[in-house]
């Protein structure tokens, strides 16, 4: 126990917008997380997994020269194939089945990535170096590196143009369909099994920005991969389906709790805290819930 | 029970009996098979046949690991200087003190996360579906992170079980570990087989079939939950803490809180064998197991990548398990009769 943190004011400032800034790349993943919870309605555990894979494509585009910003391009394209193929191999299987089944089924795919992860690109933990300088703030006592700034504005970029996608293309009015009512916009001629093809690639590109943001700003490791996914799961049931503010704030929420975690509990806890944080949470929202069952009663 | 099952049952006993001095250089692959049993069964009780499947029972069985271990130390030695030595030759248990040190264990072992159970069953158990299964991934997560900060038994490093005291002969210790996780799992087994003929079983498929109509019908469906997972974590624990004797070595993300190997082995050994069965699950561990000591030697590091193929193909092709696949085949030896008409219209359907 720590409290250094209340003592210092601009410790204080420092763990927050480094939280902010956490917290807006925690707002991308668990955006693509709510999408295809909301059209295809599985969980999906490999979430984090995809994470780690999009930030080892970013960094091996750092190993060979080329700089790893380059990586928010060219990651999400090979994730979003990436994407298709878990599709077309495991999750079209899984998809009307008990919720259960997907869980599992995507748990299994997930020890499967960290493994071969772990093969392909050995287990230490790496990150790409932008060079990208820091940003003094208030006489400087606050130190931003430029890499988090970045990150946060890519991805509100891609947050944007994701929405605006949706909301105006043909494919975006599919899959917006397909999650209202999936029967319905079968008989209405929409083909459901490209759009959920094409969700879940969605879904992965996302995750392959984030993670080629993560290597960039943070370190990355091939059994990093499932707290991303608690995180996303987290920030979904938080701020409920479909509702985009509420997973912008509720990120940054949990951005900057972390953060202040870490400075009081120590690093070691900063995992654990976040699993405890979950589970706290779906208690509350438990006795919320059973407490509006008695009202109905 | 009838004169057949009599003889499976006392043919399986004599086996069981026999087994170590029959198959001497598998003693510990015995005891660990004993114990993956415990677990798949008592995954089965909520898995399977309450319909919550729990992410989280490796919470209680690195919960049993622990504390046994440490009951066994601290009540002779003192912990903290224990776990700062690494288990070396400071402090010998005597085999009294080693044995007086087991039982306690064990009892603390299995008692106190059947209270951990009912505690966070209360608030837990309201969750329905796949919150439940995440909240419970947290949790075996979360306690697997926590307990790897805790100095005093042992953090990072990792925590030395008492080693085995020297009486007489070299075998000794793969004879007790065996014996006594069989007898654990003869324990479970009649324990459990007892309780599936009771009206609490028929509870718990009720709220796995229909929570709400179950509740309707003026059962407390929460306290049966309760009980339910209670007596999952009561079995566990005993687990853990024999499997913590047996393995030597207490590692809070590797060994204990395992949730990459032990986790998902007790839902997958369960879900082979065929959820929602007495059998199931046992006979699940038992080809898990074989394939799993046969083959992972070929896989040769690749072992984790077999298990997440594993896992999917399993929940994939196989979700029933074998059970299920035998009730489809053989359903009369289940004892269920299929009306011919009706069959015929399905195929016709079809």
């Amino acid at each position: 126990m720590d409290f250094m943190v209340f003592q210092y004011p601009m410790i204080s400032v420092q763990a927050c917008l480094d939280g902010i800034l956490l917290g807006i790349l925690f707002a991308l993943i668990a955006y693509g997380m709510a999408l295809q919870w909301g059209v295809m309605n599985i969980i999906n555990i490999a979430q984090g997994d995809l994470v780690i894979l999009g930030g080892y494509i970013a960094y091996f585009m750092y190993l060979y020269g080329i700089h790893p910003a380059w990586g928010v391009i060219v990651s999400p394209i090979i994730m979003y194939f990436v994407g298709i193929a878990i599709y077309k191999l495991v999750i079209n299987k899984v998809v009307d089945r008990d919720l259960f089944i997907s869980i599992l089924a995507t748990f299994g795919i997930s020890i499967l990535f960290m493994q071969l992860m772990n093969f392909a690109f050995g287990a230490d933990v790496v990150l790409a170096n932008s060079d990208y300088g820091t940003t003094m703030l208030f006489n400087n006592n606050v130190v931003l590196p430029n890499s988090k700034i970045f990150s946060a504005f890519i991805s509100i970029l891609f947050a944007i143009c994701l929405v605006i996608y949706m909301k105006k293309s043909k494919l975006g009015r599919a899959i917006r369909a397909t999650a209202q009512n999936a029967r319905a916009a079968k008989i209405l001629g929409v083909d459901t099994e490209k759009v959920y093809a094409a969700t879940f690639g969605i879904n992965a590109a996302l995750c392959g920005v984030a993670g080629a943001l993560i290597s960039i700003t943070f370190t990355i490791h091939p059994y990093m991969g499932l707290p991303y996914t608690i995180r996303s799961f987290m920030i979904v049931i938080i701020a409920g389906l479909g509702n985009l503010p509420g997973v912008a704030m509720s990120g940054m929420g949990l951005g900057v709790f972390e953060e202040f975690a870490d400075y009081i509990l120590g690093t070691e806890f900063r995992i654990g805290s976040v699993f405890l944080l979950l589970v706290l949470i779906l208690v509350y929202r438990r006795f919320k819930l059973s407490r509006k069952r008695e009202y109905l009663k | 029970m009838n004169k057949n099952n009599l003889l499976l049952y006392s043919g399986i006993l004599i086996f069981g009996i026999a087994a170590p001095f029959i198959f001497p250089a598998f003693k510990v692959q015995l005891s660990i098979l004993c114990v993956l049993i415990v677990l798949a069964t008592t995954w089965n009780i909520q898995g399977g046949e309450m319909g919550y499947n729990s992410f989280g029972n490796i919470l209680f069985y690195g919960l049993g690991m622990y504390l046994c271990a440490s009951v066994q130390v601290g009540m002779f030695f003192p912990l903290a200087e224990w776990t700062e030595s690494g288990g070396e030759k400071t402090f010998v248990h005597t085999p009294v003190q080693f044995f007086q040190g087991m039982a306690v264990g064990l009892i603390v072992a299995a008692v106190v996360p059947t209270i951990v159970a009912g505690l966070i069953g209360y608030s837990i158990l309201g969750l329905r579906g796949h919150y439940f299964a995440i909240c419970t991934l947290g949790l075996g997560v979360a306690a697997g992170e926590i307990s790897g900060g805790i100095e005093i038994i042992g953090a990072g490093q990792g925590f030395t079980t008492p080693p085995f005291p020297d009486i007489g002969s070299l075998d000794s210790r793969g004879e007790f570990f065996y014996f006594l996780s069989f007898f654990v799992l003869v324990l479970t087994f009649l324990a459990i087989r007892g309780i599936y003929t009771t009206r609490f079983k028929l509870i718990l498929n009720a709220i796995r079939d229909n929570e709400d109509k179950a509740e309707a019908m003026g059962i407390e469906t929460m306290k049966y939950k309760i009980i339910g997972w209670m007596i999952s974590a009561f079995f566990c624990g005993l687990a853990g803490g024999i499997m913590g004797g047996l393995v030597g070595y207490i590692d809070s993300t590797d060994v204990a809180f395992d949730g990459r190997e032990m986790g998902v082995f007790m839902v997958l050994m369960a879900i082979l064998g065929g959820k929602g069965t007495l059998w199931g699950p046992i006979i699940g561990a038992t080809v898990f197991h074989i394939f799993k000591e046969g083959f992972w030697t070929f896989f040769l590091g690749w072992q984790y990548v077999a298990l997440g193929v594993l896992i999917v193909v399993i929940v994939i092709y196989f979700p029933e398990g074998i059970m299920g696949w035998l009730r489809e085949k053989y359903p009369e030896k289940f004892g269920e009769v299929i009306d011919e008409k009706d069959r015929k219209a399905q195929v016709e359907l079809k």
